[in-house]
């Protein structure tokens, strides 16, 4: 065990894990955290704190991730490098596991030009790969960067994220295995909307062994309606949605559009269960909690072990 | 210029021979003086016009398909983000081509040092910005890791 978080025992327990993605508000009030939180943590196993996604500001990961250990919910920490050094993100590593968080996902993250303060500048200090290092040393050796001796260091299961459906696609899983060499314990990838290029990436990643040193999540959410799928596709980094999927969704009436969107997120989830290698799923719907709940239940994802909510001591 | 940007192994054979020839005259070339002077105005013209280089200090080239990543708009030494549009072309900047999509074409067509590109690279030096990274590696500087790095 690399930290012992409850993600970690249900990877490698071998269930199938799911873990679900909170968007934090807007907000300075903690219950509008506790809120998402509440619809999330009965249905998978650790909910991930976004960091600033899309170059958009909202309360912090590690705000939210610090309120969500004192109600006693496991979360996944996002750390992107977009919009801080390695002097601040080294510290922000130690902060968080000193308030409980086990569980950190290690992003580049989204250039500044996606959100709405474009004007922003850029960090970018470190890259995913070297960050995932970076955490790693403070794990296991100790040590910051510096080589300066850590008291205490933080025991953190190490995520990385993954894009299998994007060029360059034949160095995706060669870029997977410097991810896992770099420390990864952990992938969550990008929105699957094509099982077949998940299929293909796959069986190179098995040829590669690497299914066997890291679990892989494959990213998973329900499409609105077609309006929204093309939205997505063209404005937020990284989404690839086939044009099959948008033709299918346009294909029935706009009031069912939503429905429809929900049947081919359940179908994408019952393919991937049976692709050799994959561990989990992550949920991802912007601003749909209640959404992403419904689709866990009834793509038989549950049970999953009711979290001990622990209230925050005062 | 993309021309030759497109014989990555004409590149890498340049690299390998002027790491070659350079090598014995390490004693005399040093960070510092003219000499110093001298090489970061060569590497600011031969490298700016054939990689658009980026005077970073410490250079990878061989190690990232010939290509410069330091024109990549989130600077990544490591690899492509997740980000490359379907068209391959850059999340950041729309009408570019990804940085990354180009250095593993060309990567693909390297004998010698193709296969570096799947190495793990150190965080960048920022103190190194603007010297001369021939001079770096010949003195060793670029090879410098971080104390925690290593090992």
């Amino acid at each position: 065990m690399k930290a012992g978080s409850r993600l970690e025992r249900v990877l490698r327990s071998g269930r199938f894990a799911v873990t679900a993605e909170l968007n934090p508000p807007d907000s300075a009030d903690p219950q509008a955290v506790y809120e998402r939180a509440l619809v999330l943590a009965s249905v998978c196993d650790a909910i991930n704190a976004t960091d600033a996604s899309g170059a958009h500001v909202h309360m912090s990961s590690v705000g939210v991730c610090a309120l969500l250990t004192r109600a006693g919910y496991e979360p996944v920490l996002q750390v992107s490098c977009r919009d801080r050094n390695r002097i601040a993100i080294q510290g922000d590593l130690l902060g968080a596991a000193a308030m409980g968080v086990q569980n950190v996902l290690c992003l580049t993250g989204d250039g500044v030009q996606a959100g709405d303060q474009p004007e922003a500048r850029p960090v970018f200090d470190l890259d995913s790969i070297t960050l995932l290092r970076t955490a790693r040393i403070l794990r296991d050796k100790g040590q910051f960067l510096s080589g300066r001796k850590l008291e205490s260091p933080p025991r953190l299961f190490l995520g990385a994220a993954e894009n299998p459906f994007v060029p360059p696609f034949d160095f995706r899983p060669l870029r997977l295995a410097k991810k896992v060499e770099a420390g990864a314990d952990f992938i969550q990838t990008q929105f699957c909307f094509d099982v077949s290029r998940l299929r293909q990436f796959m069986a190179k990643v098995r040829d590669l062994g690497l299914h066997e040193q890291v679990f892989i999540l494959v990213g998973v959410g329900p499409l609105r309606s077609a309006g929204a799928a093309e939205w997505m596709r063209s404005k937020i980094p990284g989404v690839a949605i086939p044009e099959e999927v948008i033709v299918r969704l346009k294909g029935v009436p706009e009031d069912r559009q939503k429905e429809e969107g929900r049947r081919l997120c359940l179908e994408v989830i019952r393919e991937i269960r049976e692709i050799q290698g994959v561990s989990g799923i992550h949920v991802m719907a912007y601003r749909q909690e209640e959404l992403v709940a419904e689709i866990i239940e009834e793509a038989g994802l549950l049970p999953r072990r009711v979290q001990p909510v622990e209230a925050a001591k005062e | 210029m993309r021309l030759l940007q497109d014989q990555p192994h004409l590149l890498e054979t340049i690299y390998k021979a002027s790491q070659t020839l350079l090598w014995p005259f390490r004693r005399w070339l040093k960070p510092g003086g003219w000499v110093e002077g001298f090489f970061i105005t060569a590497e600011k013209l031969g490298k700016g016009i054939l990689f658009d280089c980026r005077m970073c200090g410490q250079c990878v080239l061989h190690e990232t398909g010939m290509t410069c990543p330091m024109t990549c708009p989130k600077n990544l030494r490591n690899g492509p983000c997740g980000g490359v549009r379907p068209d391959g072309h850059c999340e950041v900047i729309p009408e570019m081509p990804c940085v990354w999509v180009q250095a593993w074409e060309r990567s693909r067509n390297m004998p010698i040092y193709g296969s570096e590109i799947l190495k793990v690279l150190p965080p960048l030096n920022r103190q190194l910005e603007g010297t001369s990274a021939w001079l770096n590696d010949l003195a060793g500087i670029s090879q410098k890791l971080p104390a925690g790095w290593s090992g």
